[in-house]
């Protein structure tokens, strides 16, 4: 789509009625990441989740945009054979290149800002109770200035990931419509450097390195986010339809449906297995299950059946379950929010699946069917790319400014310590002698 | 352990960047994807090793 190219009354419509909800989704995780937390750090994870929210928002807008830019809009672009691969932006700072007008390009920076700010809620989930809210904000500052706009602009700028398609003959090129790389894999990976920089909770592994079950303190913010996060994700799932893929608003109940259906088949898959093994249902990954539905259901919304978008999202879910144990118990990632099992791996498998599901209206060029091709393609560069530029961009900011909270600050829990006051001040907060017996 | 890791990551990611570019859409293209996409996953299972250990450390 072209960045002076306007949109219809009536997709603009649609689009500036999905967008609106996009914000939903962001409600949902912050409610999500404070639930599964303990209650002396609640009010904490919330306020870190409206800074992080504001920071990115700012930061977007004062550089993000311009590196990210919009399909149409100019770019600085190498030449392989005799083809131009977009690698960044060239819009200018401030937005000041960006036409008010319903353009293409201004809808997609509204878009961004809230995907910025979406992309660095998922870290807090696996820091939650040790990272300091400061640290939080300068984190988010790398992601929502740098790291999400540079591969946003390769997804969903025109950039050289879009064009594979064209460039290289690997079917439509790298598809992902809501963002489960360009959001949600990259915050997820995110999560993991900051888990793994952080380091684990005070008294988590202390009995020979085996976890401790620290459960959440509310599991009704947790199931309560999971059904605003639904409606924000058929925002998002919309809004990057047709904004980023040219999809018509007539494709709006297809959508709707394949993230509602690959949500509830990702519960149903996390439900089914904690019932299975523990003979009953665990609310907390019932939840994780949800939202890993949600997030592979968003690279392939817009080009899978129904039915796909029920396997996709069953998947989803049972990864989560699964990666949710294994990375706490085999590879001792403390993760209090699941976020590298929801976001990541959900984000990963997200993309993968829309090369072995999509589905292209008559007519489309398929170039010889390679989707699959380009979506590991994306994937490699999530991983190969992605992943060690937040990794390195994080450790570097930890060793001058550190992440991690006083011993003193964790035992007391982050709401008193950084702001002061506690979210349940009328009733008593658990102290560490409490949780370790 | 962990650096030697990342490298491996970007040099995966290195290879899959040049099969797209210079084979296109053919089967080789293919093969180099997928050997990158391997030497990825060598990277990440040395990183997250050189985790473990780091923690087994500090335990």
């Amino acid at each position: 789509m072209s960045a002076q190219l306007l949109l219809s009354p009536t997709a603009m419509a649609v689009c500036v009625f999905s967008i609106l909800l996009v914000p939903l989704a962001g409600t949902g995780l912050a409610l999500i990441n404070s639930g599964l937390g303990r209650s002396r750090s609640a009010a904490h994870t919330l306020m870190a989740s409206l800074c992080v929210m504001a920071v990115a928002a700012v930061a977007y807008f004062i550089c993000g945009f311009a590196w990210q830019g919009f399909s149409g809009l100019p770019s600085y672009a190498a030449t392989v054979r005799g083809r131009p691969w977009g690698w960044i932006s060239t819009g200018h700072f401030f937005l000041r290149d960006v036409a008010f007008n319903g353009s293409g390009a201004s809808l997609a920076a509204w878009f961004g800002m809230l995907s910025a700010g979406l992309a660095a809620l998922i870290p807090i989930g696996s820091g939650a109770e040790r990272w300091r809210l400061r640290a939080c904000c300068a984190s988010t500052v790398l992601l929502a200035a740098w790291t999400f706009p540079l591969f946003a602009h390769w997804v969903w700028g025109g950039g050289w990931l879009a064009e594979l398609g064209a460039n290289c003959g690997l079917g439509q090129g790298f598809l992902d419509a809501g963002g489960s790389g360009t959001i949600q894999a990259v915050g997820g990976l995110t999560a993991l450097s900051i888990a793994w920089i952080l380091g684990p909770r005070r008294g988590k592994y202390a009995a020979g390195n085996m976890p401790a079950a620290i459960p959440g303190h509310n599991a009704v913010f947790v199931l309560f986010g999971c059904l605003l996060a639904l409606v924000g994700w058929t925002g998002l799932n919309s809004a990057g339809s047709i904004l980023f893929m040219g999809v018509g608003p007539g494709r709006l109940a297809l959508i709707g449906i394949n993230t509602l259906l690959a949500a509830a088949m990702g519960a149903l898959a996390a439900a089914g297995m904690t019932l299975t093994r523990f003979g009953k249902p665990d609310a907390s990954l019932t939840a994780n299950g949800w939202i890993s539905g949600l997030v592979a259901s968003s690279a392939g919304c817009a080009f899978i059946t129904p039915g796909a978008a029920a396997l996709i999202g069953l998947v989803g879910g049972g990864l989560a379950a699964r990666s949710v144990e294994w990375l706490e118990s085999r590879l001792g990632v403390d993760d209090p929010g699941g976020a590298v099992s929801v976001h990541a791996v959900g984000g990963l498998w997200g993309v993968m699946a829309v090369g072995f599901f999509a589905h292209f209206p008559a007519g489309a060029n398929l170039n010889g069917s390679r989707q699959w091709v380009a979506q590991l393609v994306g994937v490699a560069t999530l991983l190969g790319f992605v992943f060690p530029l937040t990794y390195g961009l994080n450790c570097l900011l930890n060793r001058f400014y550190p992440y991690r909270v006083e011993p003193e600050g964790e035992r007391q829990g982050l709401d008193l310590y950084e702001l002061g006051a506690g979210a349940y001040p009328e009733f008593i907060t658990h102290t560490d002698e409490f949780t370790l017996g | 352990m962990k650096l030697a890791g990342f490298l491996l990551l970007a040099a995966g990611w290195a290879i899959v960047v040049a099969a797209v570019a210079l084979f296109s859409a053919t089967a080789l293209g293919t093969g180099f994807t997928l050997a990158g996409m391997g030497v990825e996953l060598l990277g990440l299972i040395l990183v997250v090793r050189a985790h473990i250990q780091r923690r087994g450390q500090s335990a």
